[in-house]
C-alpha cells in the first residue's frame, strides 16, 4: 500500500517535471525541470528494487550530467526562448507517433493481460548483481563502450582546443580571433 | 517492532540526530572563531557567556532580526530556493551516519499507566545497503544550491562564484569517489554500518598503509574542495569576488548558506571518522551503560578532532590560485586515486 502510494507520487512529480519542462520559457527552469524528473525516476528505481541503479541515476544524472547544462547554461547566460508557431517535421512526425504509442499501450494493456506484471520490489539490483553482469557476462561490451567514450573524450578535446593551435598543426592560416562563444540575451 | 512504535522510534530518532546536527553546526562556528583567534594570538569570543559559548546563540539571533533584502534585479524563485535547497540537501546526507553500535532501553514503567516497551535500535536514523552512495548523491546535488544562488543572484560576482562552485565541486567530486573505492575494495560493502565493523581491532583503513592511508589523503584534500573551505574556497574569495555567490544574500538566506557549509564538514568529518578511523570502534569497558555510551564518545572524539583540523587547515593555508586549483584535480588527485584502485584491486586479488 505504502508502495504504491509512493510510486504514484514520484510519477506523478515525474510527469509534471517533463510537462513543466517543455512549458517553461527560461532553458535554466527547463533544466532545473529535468533535475527533478531524473531525481522522481531514481524514487521509481528505489521503489521497484534496484537500489545501485537509483543511486547511480542520481550520482551520475541528477547530480553530474545536469550541473554541466546548468553550467553550460549560466555560463553562456541564455536568455528567454522565443515561442514559435512549431515545425512542421514536429506536428507531421510526432503527432502520428504520439497517437501509435497510445494505441500500442492502450492494446497492450487490455487485451495483453498474459505478459507478466513485475511486481514491486521484485527487481534486482543490488551491486553485487549488477557488478555480475558488468564485469563477468558482458565484460566484453563493457570495454567496448568504455572506448567508445574514451573515443568520444578525446574528439571533444580536439574540438574545444584553441582554433589558432589546430591551425598550426595543419600548417595553415590562423584565424584571427576566437569565434563570438558568449550570448548577448538579456538577463532573464 | 510493531509500525506505531517503529514510526514513533524513528521520528524521535530524526528529530535528535537534526536537533545535535544543527547544535554541532552552531557550535563549530564557534570552534572556529575560538581557534582562529588563538592560531592569531588574540581571544576571540568571550563577551557572551563564559568562553563566548554562548555566542552561536546571540549570533543567530541576530540573523533572524536582520532585514532580509531581496534586491530587485535579482530572480526571485531561484534566489530564494537556492539557500532551501543548500542547507535541505546538507542535512538531508546525516541519515545514514551511524554514530554508534546501538541503543538499548529495557522495558520500563512510569506509574501505573505508561509502560514503555524495550526498544534496540542501532543509532543510526536510516542503515541502507547503499548508505554511501546515498551521501555521494546528495553531494553531488549539493552543487545546485550555490551554482543557483550565484546565477539567481544576477551580479557578476555572484555569477563568476557560483560558477567556480560548479566547476570546482564536479572536478573534486570525481576524485573523491575513487578515492572511496579502495576502502570498498577492503570491506566488500556499500553499507557505513558494514564498512565501519570491518574495521575492528584496530584494523583501521587509514593504517593499512600505503593503500588506505593514501586514499585517506586524496579523500581528505578532496574533501576540503568538495566542501569550498581553504585553501579551496575559490567560489567565495573575498579578495576578488566581494563574496562570491552569497554576494546579494542577507539575514537567514545567509545564515542557512553557512549552515549548509558547516553541515557539509561535519558529515565529511563523519565519513572521515567511519571511512577510515573505525568509527565507533576503540576501548570500551566497565558497565552496560558505559558500553553503550563510549562508542558514542569515541566517534564524536574523533568527529571533533576533523572538525579542528578543518579550523587548523584554514588559518594556515593560503588560498589556490584557481588554474592551480583545476590542475591540482585533474593532474595530480585524480591519476593517484585511480593508481590507488588498480593498486588495491591488484592486491586484493592476489590475496584471495
Amino acid at each position: 500500500m505504502l508502495h504504491l502510494i509512493l510510486f504514484l507520487f514520484f510519477g506523478v512529480i515525474c510527469a509534471a517535471g517533463a510537462i513543466n519542462l517543455l512549458a517553461q520559457s527560461h532553458p535554466i527552469n527547463s533544466a532545473l525541470s529535468l533535475i527533478v524528473v531524473m531525481a522522481s525516476l531514481a524514487g521509481e528505481y528505489l521503489l521497484l528494487g534496484a537500489e545501485f541503479v537509483a543511486a547511480v541515476q542520481v550520482i551520475v544524472y541528477a547530480g553530474a550530467i545536469m550541473v554541466l547544462f546548468v553550467f553550460v547554461i549560466m555560463l553562456l547566460n541564455a536568455g528567454t526562448e522565443e515561442h514559435t508557431r512549431g515545425s512542421r517535421v514536429a506536428i507531421l512526425l510526432g503527432v502520428p507517433g504520439v497517437l501509435i504509442g497510445a494505441v500500442l499501450v492502450a492494446w497492450t494493456l487490455l487485451y495483453r493481460s498474459d505478459i507478466s506484471s513485475v511486481k514491486i520490489g521484485s527487481m534486482y539490483g543490488g551491486p553485487y548483481l549488477i557488478a555480475q553482469l558488468l564485469f563477468r557476462h558482458f565484460l566484453l561490451p563493457f570495454e567496448i563502450t568504455s572506448v567508445l567514450i574514451l573515443v568520444a573524450i578525446m574528439g571533444a578535446v580536439v574540438l574545444a582546443s584553441r582554433p589558432d593551435a589546430v591551425a598550426k598543426r595543419h600548417h595553415a592560416e590562423a584565424p584571427k580571433a576566437m569565434p563570438e562563444l558568449v550570448g548577448t540575451g538579456k538577463e532573464h | 517492532m510493531s509500525i506505531p512504535a517503529f514510526l514513533i522510534v524513528s521520528i524521535i530518532k530524526s528529530a535528535v540526530v537534526i536537533g545535535l546536527l544543527l547544535l554541532a553546526v552552531a557550535y563549530s562556528v564557534w570552534l572556529e572563531r575560538k581557534v582562529a583567534g588563538h592560531i592569531q594570538n588574540r581571544w576571540g569570543p568571550t563577551r557572551v557567556g563564559p568562553f563566548g559559548l554562548l555566542q552561536p546563540i546571540a549570533d543567530g539571533a541576530k540573523n533572524f532580526f536582520k532585514e532580509d533584502l531581496i534586491q530587485p534585479h535579482v530572480y526571485k524563485p531561484l534566489f530564494i530556493a537556492a539557500p532551501v535547497i543548500a542547507l535541505t540537501l546538507a542535512i538531508t546526507s546525516i541519515s545514514v551516519v551511524p554514530f554508534g553500535n546501538s541503543l538499548y532501553i529495557p522495558e520500563t514503567h512510569i506509574g501505573h499507566w505508561l509502560t514503555i516497551p524495550e526498544i534496540d535500535t542501532p543509532l543510526q536514523i536510516t542503515d541502507l545497503n547503499i548508505g554511501l552512495l546515498i551521501i555521494l548523491g546528495i553531494t553531488s546535488m549539493g552543487v545546485y544550491g550555490i551554482a543557483l544562488a550565484g546565477w539567481a543572484s544576477n551580479n557578476k560576482y555572484s555569477l563568476l562564484g557560483g560558477l567556480r562552485a560548479g566547476a570546482q565541486m564536479i572536478s573534486y567530486e570525481v576524485s573523491l569517489g575513487l578515492s572511496l573505492i579502495p576502502v570498498l575494495i577492503k570491506s566488500e560493502s556499500f553499507s557505513l554500518r558494514a564498512i565501519v565493523e570491518s574495521q575492528r581491532h584496530l584494523h583501521w583503513n587509514v593504517f593499512y598503509v600505503p593503500l588506505g592511508t593514501v586514499a585517506f589523503f586524496t579523500y581528505l584534500i578532496s574533501a576540503y574542495a568538495e566542501t569550498n573551505r581553504t585553501p579551496f574556497d575559490l567560489p567565495e574569495a573575498e579578495s576578488e569576488l566581494v563574496a562570491g555567490y552569497h554576494t546579494e544574500y542577507s539575514s537567514m538566506k545567509f545564515a542557512m548558506f553557512f549552515m549548509a557549509e558547516y553541515a557539509n564538514m561535519v558529515t565529511v568529518a563523519c565519513l572521515a571518522t567511519l571511512l577510515f578511523f573505525g568509527g565507533w570502534m576503540g576501548p570500551v569497558f566497565g558497565p552496560r551503560i558505559l558500553q553503550m555510551v563510549l562508542p558514542i564518545i569515541w566517534f564524536c572524539l574523533k568527529v571533533f578532532f576533523f572538525m579542528f583540523l578543518y579550523v587548523w587547515v584554514r588559518w594556515t593555508l593560503p588560498r589556490f590560485r584557481y588554474d592551480q586549483l583545476m590542475a591540482f584535480s585533474w593532474k595530480f588527485l585524480l591519476p593517484v586515486a585511480v593508481a590507488n584502485i588498480v593498486v588495491t584491486s591488484l592486491i586484493e586479488a592476489l590475496r584471495s
